[in-house]
């Protein structure tokens, strides 16, 4: 296991340690939060099990919606967008409870709030690194999922659209969730609890999104009401989850 | 006049690279805790603990287990809030601004924050670099300094507790902040890496740096230090 290029010498003869913190190498917020993007990305690369849990729960979730349904396509376009939306709310959940969890208790969250960066920065890295492992992947699956419910594939930008910018909105209000049951254990059930009801809003507006692309309707203002949803959250989110963290190290 | 101001100008340059690294960053009197207060839930762990800490010195707290090291230093670095008493860094509150006084200090829980699925190398520079832009050559200096470049490599889930707690050194030494607060820190370690503990709690006050340990074992250190001792709560 020896690298080559650095050949091992003892503990008194290596050199004094060189450098200090002054301002002009302090990394900046940017910097931070980069880092903690990309922590989460690689982590979440070499441990791909629970990567696929929520993408595995929403595929089986709308092929089961058929078999219980009828096969009928325009029966099930009736449904097909409140299926998708629904599978869509609970698999972004079902991932939440991972978002701060293993942070917590390897101590990764406490040097974060000890960094000396700002925690709301940080927590939104955080948030958007699930959004990109979870959101994203369902809004590329969601077509797939709409075509075999029966919507036409004119209707797939609509939904793309609608599921990626909603999925937004849901991880940040998941953050807050998922920061303030932190202290919790099995705390599945009190972040559903927590989360659906403040996750409602995205559910309807969505999933009317998601409709009126099947009908081949213009689906613009329910989207830009989805839109603003996920600029409030990019808002006020972050901030919230920084402070539940900082209450949970307590 | 502009050869005379080029001229002051190299000369002003020349005086700060020849000031000692610790001009820069090391406070001026230090830290101070008054009267500190702790309570959680029904119990009362911390009764009006109050030291003074100057700029070189090191703390030993010592104290038998569940004595309230462990929150002593989690309230001095802010995680924690006492019920009442003051700490003042440079003489100022250091609740006034957290987020600079968590600037200038490391915490070293009895645990090193690492995750398992990622190189002991890649903890350090997540870690370090989230704080600090740190180049390659001085990563691998302090990897080499701390023994642990020949498994750099290895996934921390595979690391034993002792190799876990170098890298915790590893970040310590590449840092650079002023005060260092460490929990337990020579646990798990084997008789080099306590005399290397020791080694690096004497260069950093020798720097002017600030050094709370909580332990109950001894420092490993050459001379005598400061020591508060917890009774039980």
């Amino acid at each position: 296991m020896d690298d080559p290029r650095t050949p091992a010498l003892p503990a008194a003869a290596a050199p004094a340690l060189s450098g200090a913190t002054t301002p002009h190498d302090a990394a900046s917020v940017l910097d931070a939060a980069l880092l903690v993007l990309e922590r989460d990305l690689t982590l979440a690369l070499r441990r791909r099990g629970q990567l696929v849990q929520p993408l595995a729960f929403f595929a089986i979730v709308t092929t089961l919606f058929p078999l219980a349904i009828s096969p009928e396509l325009a029966r099930l376009r009736e449904v097909a967008a409140g299926v998708l939306w629904v599978a869509a709310l609970l698999a972004s959940l079902l991932a939440l409870e991972f978002l701060f969890r293993d942070d917590a208790y390897d101590g990764t969250l406490e040097q974060y709030a000890l960094s000396g960066q700002p925690l709301t920065g940080l927590m939104f890295a955080k948030t958007a690194a699930h959004w990109l492992l979870t959101g994203l992947p369902l809004a590329l699956m969601a077509p797939l999922a709409a075509l075999s419910l029966g919507a036409p594939p004119g209707s797939v930008p609509g939904i793309v659209a609608s599921v990626a910018v909603g999925t937004v909105a849901l991880s940040l209000i998941g953050s807050i969730g998922a920061a303030l049951t932190l202290g919790i254990r099995r705390s599945g059930v009190l972040l559903a609890l927590l989360t659906l009801p403040l996750a409602l809003p995205v559910l309807i507006f969505g999933a009317r999104a998601s409709e009126l692309a099947i009908h081949g309707e213009s689906y613009l203002a329910p989207l830009e009401l989805l839109a603003a949803l996920a600029v409030l959250g990019i808002t006020l989110a972050p901030l919230a989850s920084a402070a539940a963290v900082r209450i949970s190290l307590e | 006049m502009r050869e005379h101001c080029r001229a002051s100008l190299i000369v002003r340059i020349a005086i700060l690279s020849q000031l000692p690294e610790n001009f820069y960053f090391m406070p001026r009197e230090g830290l101070e805790v008054e009267n500190l207060h702790l309570w959680r839930g029904e119990r009362h762990v911390l009764r009006g603990i109050g030291f003074a800490l100057p700029r070189g010195g090191c703390l030993h707290v010592a104290g038998p287990n569940g004595s309230g090291k462990t929150s002593l230093l989690r309230t001095v670095c802010g995680l924690l809030y006492p019920e009442s008493g003051r700490l003042l860094w440079d003489g100022r509150d250091v609740h006034q601004d957290l987020p600079a006084f968590h600037s200038t200090l490391i915490y070293i829980g009895h645990e090193a924050p690492l995750k398992a699925d990622l190189s002991a190398r890649e903890n350090l520079r997540y870690w370090v670099g989230m704080r600090r832009r740190i180049g390659r050559g001085t990563l691998e200096a302090t990897l080499q300094r701390v023994g642990a470049a020949a498994w750099s490599e290895r996934p921390a889930r595979t690391l034993s507790a002792g190799q876990r707690r170098r890298i915790a050194l590893a970040a310590l030494s590449l840092l650079w902040v002023p005060l260092w607060l460490l929990d337990e820190p020579t646990t798990n370690l084997d008789t080099e890496g306590q005399q290397l503990v020791g080694t690096l709690i004497e260069e950093h006050i020798a720097r002017g740096g600030l050094v709370l340990a909580a332990t109950h074992h001894e420092l490993p250190l050459r001379r005598q230090v400061q020591r508060l001792e917890l009774m039980h709560g």
